[in-house]
């Protein structure tokens, strides 16, 4: 199974990471590769931009967004055999960075099964 | 809470049963014993967790408390065996060991994890065996699972694996990476393992159990694995390249009414980019390694040509050609020398495949391979010659066993029929 994980936080409490939660998330990364579950991940930068559609009209905005959370930080695109696999690995990823939220979504159509 | 803690206790234990079998063996030279203290700590988790919560360093508390059972037990086999001087001085070094360990915990098991798979794929294990324990110990399914995946009943597989284990002790096969001459032929052994269980999960088919197509993911995870552990041996980036693209293309390679679809007549969109592009990257750093591509480097580098290609008009046939010869040099099979006829027909022609392909037919091993009339009638259907191309299909569709080949098969053989 294929999951999504992402962090979702108020921008403005976003502070730039310390040397030294990037070197404990250097070795999160390392630890998922070697555990060979991690397809793809990657930092997401600070401001983003909305597209949006109704009645046919599509209105775009320019980020930030304060009033709501918003992606950030930056994702991982996992693949385990269960969804509490993903859990625990988003457990140990929150131990690291602190306070906030990261949300988990199953990704359909990643593999083959019939 | 407590079903809470029993699911996190659950996937705590599907992530670090591997690494405690691994760092467990090293200490007691015993893949069944190291079992069972990794079991023994799964049930003290099981009791102390509900209560005290998960700990913050779950593996490693898993690691210690196992090793600490190791030390009684060897401690308990001591006492029953005092008269055994010599057993007696082997529990004092083991227990020299397991001390010195206990501090370092799970840090790194990495070599363990590569001695482990090394013994689970010993050649002194069948195929069957090799491939019941690597699953068990390296991808930590269940004998449940892995009987489902295998359609076989769980008992089957359960002494499959007790018996490997009984094979490895009475065998005394060393806890080791081998050296030398013989690390190739080990390695092969291991890649082989590891390929066989992915293809048993790209052979499922609808309606199958999802735990057979799972064991893709299984095997695909096994090599990213090893791909970490042995990162300077070509062959496994070429292994993880080859099943990463193959496996980019399941969703494309069944139609809605769970037909087959063939390679060039798949919908591209439909394959994986995020697999792609893992595979071509793995398929580079074996490239990077220097040397000529090994077999399973030479598959993914054809495969890697189907990839690049956005439509099948764009597919760099004289280049699979070229490494279709090189296969066939270092692995030859009539199998081989077919496939390569067919991408020379391809990339020169139905007339210039067909005569490669007709050269083929009088091989013995080939007789009853549906493939070769298959592929045949195919090369006969772009000449024109419709008659014989019906014939070399209907006996295609003869000899598969597979029911949704043999109805494509048919209706290949229909469509000639029709005049097409």
């Amino acid at each position: 199974m294929r999951f999504l994980l992402y962090t979702v936080d108020d921008p403005a409490a976003n502070a730039p990471p310390s040397p030294e939660l990037l070197a404990e998330m250097g070795k999160l990364v390392e630890e998922t590769t070697r555990a060979g579950i991690l397809l793809a991940t990657g930092g997401l930068g600070p401001t983003s931009a909305r597209v949006r559609s109704s009645a046919g009209k599509v209105t775009v905005t320019d980020g930030p967004f304060t009033e709501t959370k918003e992606l950030t930080g930056g994702f991982a695109l996992i693949e385990v055999k269960t969804k509490d696999e993903a859990i625990e690995w988003a457990k140990r990823f929150r131990k690291i960075v602190g306070d906030g939220e990261s949300v988990i979504q199953e990704v359909f159509g990643g593999d083959g099964r019939p | 809470m407590t079903a809470d803690t029993h699911r996190a206790i659950d996937a705590v234990w599907r992530i670090e049963f591997p690494r405690l079998v691994a760092g467990l063996t090293r200490i007691v030279r015993d893949v069944g014993l190291a079992e069972d203290l990794a079991q023994d700590a799964l049930v003290a988790a099981l009791e102390q967790w509900p209560e005290s919560g998960v700990p913050d360093k779950p593996g490693a508390w898993l690691m210690a408390t196992a090793k600490h059972r190791a030390i009684d037990r060897l401690r308990r086999n001591e006492r029953l065996e005092r008269k055994h001087e010599q057993l007696g001085r082997d529990f004092e070094l083991r227990q020299e060991m397991a001390v010195a360990d206990l501090d370092t915990a799970t840090d790194d098991v990495g070599d363990d994890l590569l001695r482990l798979m090394f013994i689970s794929c010993h050649p002194a294990l069948s195929t069957e065996a090799r491939v019941a324990l690597t699953l068990r110990l390296l991808g930590g399914l269940t004998t449940d699972e892995i009987a489902r995946a295998y359609l076989v009943p769980e008992p089957t597989i359960a002494q499959r694996i007790v018996r490997a284990k009984r094979t490895l002790t009475a065998a005394r096969v060393p806890f080791e990476v081998p050296q030398g001459a013989e690390l190739a032929s080990r390695l092969s052994s291991v890649l082989q393992v590891i390929y066989l269980v992915f293809n048993e999960g790209y052979s499922a088919t609808a309606g199958d159990d999802w735990m057979r197509a799972g064991l893709c993911e299984d095997a695909l995870r096994l090599g990213r694995i090893l791909a970490e552990l042995a990162p300077k041996e070509p062959e496994v980036h070429g292994l993880i390249a080859l099943m990463e693209i193959q496996a980019s293309r399941s969703r494309a390679r069944v139609g809605p009414l769970g037909e087959v679809v063939l390679l060039l007549d798949q919908d591209r969109g439909q394959w994986d980019a995020v697999l792609i592009q893992r595979g071509l990257a793995a398929l580079a750093r074996a490239e990077a390694l220097g040397g000529a591509l090994g077999p399973y480097a030479l598959q993914a580098a054809i495969a890697a040509c189907h990839a690049r290609a956005r439509t099948p008009a764009e597919t760099d046939w004289p280049r699979i050609v070229a490494l279709y010869d090189a296969l066939a040099q270092l692995a030859p099979s009539p199998v081989v020398e077919l496939n390569r006829a067919v991408a020379y027909g391809m990339a020169f022609g139905p007339a210039a495949g067909l005569e490669l392909v007709d050269a083929l037919t009088a091989e013995p091993s080939l007789r009853t391979y549906h493939f070769l009339p298959s592929a045949r009638g195919d090369l006969l259907a772009k000449l024109g010659r419709s008659e014989e191309a019906r014939a070399e299909f209907e006996r295609a569709a003869s000899l598969t066993q597979n029911a949704r080949e043999r109805e494509f098969l048919l209706a290949r053989a229909a469509a000639c029929a029709g005049g097409a």
